[in-house]
């Protein structure tokens, strides 16, 4: 259980972080949400002692971060934003080194390093010096280097920054499965990331909190006009005849139409869902329906809305 | 607690090994003890070091900040000071690992010119009091100015600025005894008593004194605080 207080930190005349409170609950997975220079890595350096903040408290089980800082080190993982690393140590000393210095018995050194390397996927390298590694494969470092206590908190800052699609869907995968039994936060500004792997979402902008909740219940809270995209297969001027229907509100092309196909959104009053009608309607015209989706406001437009208003 | 000092220490120690910086600096100072004492040793002809233990001193006073610049600065750079300090690890047990590796490369540097009192002991009859004190005198002073490199290192991210900042200041614990003229009395009683110099050649003689030891680890022990305490700073509020 993690609980943020009325958290502010100054860097000079500017607030980083700017009066926010929140809590995690043990087994959660928390994505942090925000434009770059919001307040995350801030943030996420006060929870994990490595800075302390201007006013406000951390508490971690009950502990704090000022009186307690070592205890709580204790229990979390952490990945730096760029995961950095000692370039000219082996991977594998690297990871003796932390085990020795996060007090893992010298007796379970062997399976932990076994356990990490697999669940890392550093199979291959880890023979390497990290200085000759991929970035992909230094963050994967980043990572074991994190995991390699079995920390009940993990404290992530963008963990799939620069790597491939491939690793970034492994990366995921790999936090999903963590996040089963442990307390994660996550940061990022890549937004299915968070879509896929969080099951709450905090989005700060400027400092502060400006939504909180599941990827679902934002969607829902954010939900304004109801629009629809269509394809209609037709001479005639589809436009002006939709535009006669009850509760249309605006038809616009999406692309320019060829062969007669013709690519529209259309946009509804608030709440009605025009998808049978139209239907009907293209029946009784005797236009070809090629396509036809609702679409939805995706997070990315509602943190679009959020983070740019201000 | 000794084991993390040891984990740190063991770490920083290997990576010194792993650059060629070690062996450049250790070759650059076997070169130079070993030019000092030849280059007098013929026309002296004395079974004595005095002279190599005048001159070491000296390339202490780029050695140790040549050593000691990398240890905190090139953390800072790089941000893995981040983990490191995330660790369940205090801020004393880092500077403490990293003073013990700097002391060991020191040490083998120290050890290899040995080989000049095995090689005086063959040649004639000598004092080993003096050489015992000697040898003791140039390990505390050079254990003074890591302390002092490694406090400058922990100051700034760049390497150079650690390396010229430690320089400095060993440069004037060096020299402090050579300006006495200028301080006239109490003055210049003080001024003797915190400069390296007056102390290194007491050991040297072969008197070790307690006055001299309890100098010597003041200084170490100052600026190994001084180094916590700025590695500690950006937990200030």
């Amino acid at each position: 259980m993690i609980k943020v207080k009325n958290l502010t930190k100054n860097y000079g005349e500017q607030k980083a972080v700017d009066n926010i409170s929140f809590e995690v609950k043990t087994g959660e997975i928390l994505g942090f949400l925000g434009p770059n220079g919001a307040g995350k890595t801030t943030t996420m350096r006060i929870i994990t002692c490595y800075m302390p903040p201007n006013s406000g408290t951390v508490e971690i089980d009950g502990k704090n971060i000022f009186d307690d800082s070592l205890s709580i080190r204790k229990k979390i993982g952490y990945l730096p934003e760029n995961a950095p690393l000692y370039m000219d140590m082996n991977t594998i000393d690297y990871l003796y080194f932390v085990m020795g210095l996060r007090g893992v018995s010298k007796k379970d050194y062997q399976k932990r390093l076994k356990d990490i390397i697999e669940i890392c996927g550093l199979g291959s390298e880890i023979h390497k010096d990290i200085g000759e590694l991929s970035k992909g494969f230094r963050q994967r470092v980043g990572l074991a280097q994190a995991l390699i206590h079995e920390p009940e908190i993990l404290i992530l800052d963008e963990p799939t920054l620069g790597l491939d699609p491939n690793q970034i869907v492994e990366i995921r995968n790999m936090i999903k499965e963590l996040g089963k039994e442990k307390t994660v936060i996550l940061s990022t500004h890549i937004l299915p990331e968070v879509e896929a792997t969080c099951g709450r979402v905090l989005i700060i902008n400027e400092g502060k909190i400006v939504a909180d909740g599941t990827p679902e219940q934002l969607q829902k809270g954010f939900k304004g006009k109801e629009k629809i995209y269509i394809e209609i297969k037709s001479e005639e001027d589809v436009i002006s005849k939709l535009k006669g229907l009850p509760g249309v509100e605006k038809v616009d092309f999406t692309a320019p139409d060829e062969n007669d196909i013709k690519k529209l959104s259309i946009e509804c009053r608030k709440g009605v869902d025009l998808r049978e009608k139209i239907f009907n309607f293209s029946v009784e015209n005797k236009w070809i329906i090629l396509e036809m989706r609702r679409e939805e406001k995706s997070l990315e437009e509602i943190f679009r809305l959020l983070t740019q208003s201000n | 607690m000794t084991r993390n000092i040891w984990t740190i220490c063991k770490k920083e120690f290997r990576s010194y090994f792993n650059s060629p910086a070690a062996y450049i600096v250790l070759t650059i100072f076997l070169l130079l003890t070993g030019w000092f004492f030849f280059s007098d040793f013929f026309i002296v002809n004395q079974a004595s070091l005095r002279g190599l233990f005048g001159i070491v001193p000296f390339i202490f006073m780029f050695f140790a900040p040549a050593i000691t610049m990398r240890l905190i600065a090139e953390e800072k750079k790089s941000g893995t000071i981040e983990v490191l300090v995330t660790l369940p690890v205090k801020d004393s047990e880092i500077i403490l690992g990293k003073f013990l590796a700097s002391f060991f490369l020191l040490s083998i540097a120290v050890l290899l010119t040995l080989f000049y009192p095995l090689f005086l002991s063959a040649t004639g009859k000598f004092d080993f009091g003096s050489v015992f004190g000697g040898y003791l005198g140039l390990i505390l002073s050079g254990c003074c100015f890591l302390s002092i490199g490694l406090f400058s290192s922990s100051l700034t991210q760049n390497q150079i600025v650690a390396f010229i900042l430690g320089f400095v200041i060993i440069f004037v614990l060096m020299i402090l005894d050579k300006v006495l003229f200028f301080f006239p009395g109490f003055l210049g009683f003080v001024f003797q008593y915190l400069s390296v110099g007056y102390h290194s050649s007491n050991l040297g003689r072969g008197v070790i004194d307690s006055r001299d030891l309890v100098y010597y680890f003041s200084i170490i022990f100052f600026f190994l605080v001084l180094g916590i305490k700025a590695l500690e700073s950006r937990r200030w509020r």
